[in-house]
């Protein structure tokens, strides 16, 4: 039977749960971090960033720092690439403003020097003159007839006339007539959402050491989910040729998004090159808060219609996304995630992406969808209430199923929504009672996934183990997760399986570990170079017994005869045949080079305890539990951490965290201290469910598990808190000065 | 062959109102291709990215996959993650 047609659970190794290879390594300060690298005669990089959030730069004298003892060399935007566009463009225009300062933190110049002290220093000697202009940091105050103009050219031609030069991509989309839908439903509820910028809250603060020397040739080695990305951008942005940089990506403490781009890494390069030695950056938490990409804040308004049993007639919903000072919001995801848990005749969905003086946002994990999905299960879930309706029997009447005409358009392959939704109902935290001031809520979401290209190459060594080279960096226990690949394809312990992350110049192209892509995608191509692998060890089992190739098959890590007419020879195990391979054809390895295009979908349903405390506004998140449809869990463990992470990162954004911007446009809590991330002590243990409904595009069946897990907290949460509360919640974080605002509304409306 | 390829319905603008258009195209490649001679408004939104849905699988980016008469194909937003 062909590898590729096995949809069974006779797997020997897949689905167990061994060591990470990594772990020793990070729990013992052995494994080397961005901020870990030194290199001979290494500089330290500061950065100059703007005080004001909009404001034209008048001049920049760097006299005074290039005098200063130990400063080696300043950079500002004349050392950059010149006549760029597209993408590149906007990165380089937030990687080093040119003639405005766009946002609060946005770099307008460098400098090296020996010491990080003495850089620091350095930079408040670089005096910048700035005309200061209007700003805007609120989506809908930027999308107003008088919002002050960031940039007249960035709107593309998908935006409708009459609209503020601030909105610069337009999304619609949909299919039946909401009009009649809504006119047939004997319930419409029409709401407006709120949700504000939240930071993926990585702990590793981005860090690099770049050497780009006289001769054009460069080193870069930094902190990143995609080092072929950050080489391709970092090349263009300092112009020179792509081929010319190489990338290694350290360990990575911490991802989700927020490191599928470059913020630091062009700069320490032009650095580099000016003083012709190497040059480390490190943000400290600030920089990160202000300079990085968060997610976009947005405003919602989502109209939904249902008849009284429960079927939704028509759903209609309209996301404005503001993405910092350049296009990209995320708005897109937003519409097209926002419906697709359910199966309806008529749905429409409208996005805005809108600049504002704001960092340039970047992905959080399944991005645009948790906010959408915060703001259309909230609507469903006072429909359930007002209606007397059970929520998971509302969702399961109208969940989407294999056929289902999306609300994105296409129709459904084969998905797990509907035996998510059935755990939920069967799982005893659903039926369990409340306390006096709790409140339960539930909540679906849904992400696409993604392939992207892919290489794996896979060396067999004369002891009968094996070295694997992937490209793409492990955020999330994925060194484990292609070892138990490879370990079920060859038939040979997982612990003789030994897997890396190679640097750009030792292996092709590979897309950003994003789109919860790296176990599906690297999967494939490591079960596939794998099984290349195998097809030469049978060649030379082969050639030992004297028979043709297609007589033998491989089986519990050996090489065996196809049946009593290929001959009676014994069982061959791969240490064999690999001990003698140098004489018998040379050394052998596996490789496998595609950009795989069946990522399934996934969905999760969410289920969460909540209680306030009417006092205070406090709000404990008391029981929750993620069920989501996984495919095929390689490694369950770090399945359930993904669930797991996914669900406290949403706790944070539901209830705590939010970019808090003054009057004069400038970030009021850039540290820890102020931008409160939940804690251990916030969170309760988070119970998982691991459905398996496989994908068809997978030789295991793998799904994508990263993003989705983020999508439904939003909601689960918000409608949780809503029915302990007594009062709607429809704008996140819901802390509690939020809280108890809505509390006192309500009381003076009763 | 000629296939039949559902757009977004922002694209109407672009297409003179037509949501479903008929192009000739054998592979993913050919299609947008085809998109792009017929409608030359739709250049821009290809050439920014876009991904293609062939009977409900998401071709992310492959100019290769090929295209039967009878397959359900959608134009899509470009697909990323984080």
């Amino acid at each position: 039977m062909a590898l590729d047609d096995r949809k069974t659970t006779d797997f020997k190794f897949i689905g167990s749960r061994p060591d990470r290879p990594d772990g020793l390594d990070k729990v013992t300060g052995r494994a080397q971090f961005g901020a870990d690298a030194h290199a001979p005669g290494m500089l330290h990089g500061a950065i100059v960033r703007s005080p004001h959030a909009h404001a034209r730069i008048i001049s920049i004298d760097t006299s005074k720092a290039e005098q200063l003892d130990g400063v080696k060399s300043v950079v500002t935007r004349a050392d950059f690439a010149k006549d760029l566009s597209g993408e590149f463009s906007f990165v380089l225009e937030n990687v080093m403003a040119g003639e405005k300062a766009l946002y609060d933190g946005h770099a307008v110049a460098a400098v090296a020097a020996s010491s990080a002290l003495i850089a620091r220093d350095a930079a408040k000697l670089v005096k910048v003159d700035y005309e200061i202009l209007p700003h805007v940091t609120d989506v809908d105050a930027a999308m107003a007839d008088d919002a002050p103009i960031l940039n007249d050219t960035y709107a593309d031609a998908s935006v409708p006339s009459g609209l503020h030069p601030n909105v610069v991509r337009y999304h619609d989309s949909g299919h039946g007539d909401v009009d009649a839908g809504f006119a047939s439903a004997d319930l419409v509820i029409e709401d407006s959402f709120k949700t504000e910028a939240t930071h993926q809250g990585y702990i590793e603060p981005h860090a690099c050491l770049a050497t780009l020397g006289n001769d054009g040739k460069g080193e870069l080695w930094c902190t990143t989910q995609g080092h072929w990305i950050a080489q391709k951008t970092c090349a263009a942005l300092v112009g020179i040729d792509t081929s010319q940089l190489r990338v290694t990506a350290s360990e990575i403490g911490g991802g989700f998004g927020g490191k599928t781009t470059v913020f630091i890494e062009p700069v320490a390069l032009a650095l580099s090159r000016k003083a012709n030695r190497p040059v480390k950056i490190v943000m400290n938490r600030s920089e990160v808060f202000r300079a990085t990409g968060p997610t976009s804040s947005t405003s919602m308004d989502v109209k939904i219609g249902m008849m009284k049993d429960g079927t939704i007639t028509a759903a209609q919903g309209i996301f404005r996304l503001q993405g910092g000072a350049f296009p990209g919001a995320p708005m897109e995801f937003s519409a097209m995630c926002a419906f697709a848990p359910y199966a309806l005749e008529n749905v429409k969905q409208i996005g805005y992406d809108v600049i504002s003086n704001r960092p340039k946002q970047a992905a959080y994990r399944a991005p645009g969808a948790p906010m959408a999905s915060f703001a259309v299960e909230s609507v469903i879930d006072e429909l359930c209430n007002k209606l007397g309706l059970d929520p998971i029997e509302v969702r399961l009447k109208n969940a989407s199923r294999e056929g289902t005409k999306a609300s994105y358009g296409p129709r459904f392959q084969r998905i797990g929504l509907v035996e998510t939704l059935e755990a939920a109902k069967a799982h005893p935290h659903y039926s369990a009672p409340l306390k006096p001031g709790q409140g339960r809520g539930v909540s679906c979401g849904f992400w696409f996934n993604h392939g992207g290209e892919t290489s794996v190459s896979l060396a067999l060594s004369e002891d009968g183990t094996c070295q694997i080279s992937v490209g793409t960096p492990d955020i999330g226990g994925s060194r484990a997760s292609m070892a138990l690949m490879a370990a079920e394809v060859l038939g040979i312990d997982y612990e003789n399986i030994r897997v890396t992350i190679a640097d750009t110049a030792t292996l092709g192209y590979n897309d950003v570990s994003h789109g919860s892509r790296v176990t599906y995608a690297s999967g494939l191509a490591t079960i596939k170079a794998a099984q290349d692998a195998v097809e030469k060890l049978c060649k030379r089992a082969a050639a030992k017994w004297g028979i043709p190739e297609d007589a033998v098959f491989w089986e519990d890590g050996c090489a065996k005869p196809s049946g009593a007419n290929a001959g009676n020879f014994d069982p061959v195990p791969l240490a064999e045949l690999t001990k003698d391979m140098g004489a018998t054809g040379g050394p052998i390895s596996g490789h496998f080079e595609a950009t795989p295009e069946g990522a399934g979908v996934s969905f999760g349903t969410h289920i969460v305890d909540a209680e306030v405390d009417p006092e205070t506004g406090k709000t404990a998140v008391v029981r929750y539990t993620v069920i989501q449809d996984a495919g095929k869990a390689i490694h369950p463990t770090y399945v359930e951490g993904q669930f797991q992470g996914g669900a406290a990162q949403g706790i944070g954004w539901a209830l705590n965290e939010e970019y808090i911007y003054g009057e004069d446009g400038r970030l009021q809590n850039s540290i820890f201290l102020d931008y409160r991330v939940p804690v251990a002590s916030d969170l309760p243990m988070i119970d998982t469910v691991i459905v398996e409904v496989p994908n068809p595009g997978h030789p295991y069946g793998v799904r994508g598990v990263g993003e989705t897990g983020i999508v439904p907290p939003l909601a689960a949460i918000a409608n949780a808190v809503s029915a302990a509360a007594g009062v709607r919640l429809r704008h996140l974080p819901m802390s509690p000065p939020r809280i108890l605002r809505a509390l006192v509304a309500q009381a003076h409306e009763g | 062959m000629k296939v039949k390829v559902h757009l977004w319905s922002g694209l109407r603008t672009l297409t003179g109102g037509l949501e479903k258009v008929t192009v000739d195209a054998a592979n993913t490649g050919d299609l947008l291709a085809a998109l792009v001679r017929d409608f030359p408004q739709l250049a821009p939104v290809i050439e920014a990215g876009v991904s293609v849905a062939v009977d409900g699988r998401i071709i992310a980016s492959s100019l290769t996959e090929p295209l039967g008469a009878d397959q359900e194909i959608y134009l899509m937003q470009r697909l990323k993650g984080g």
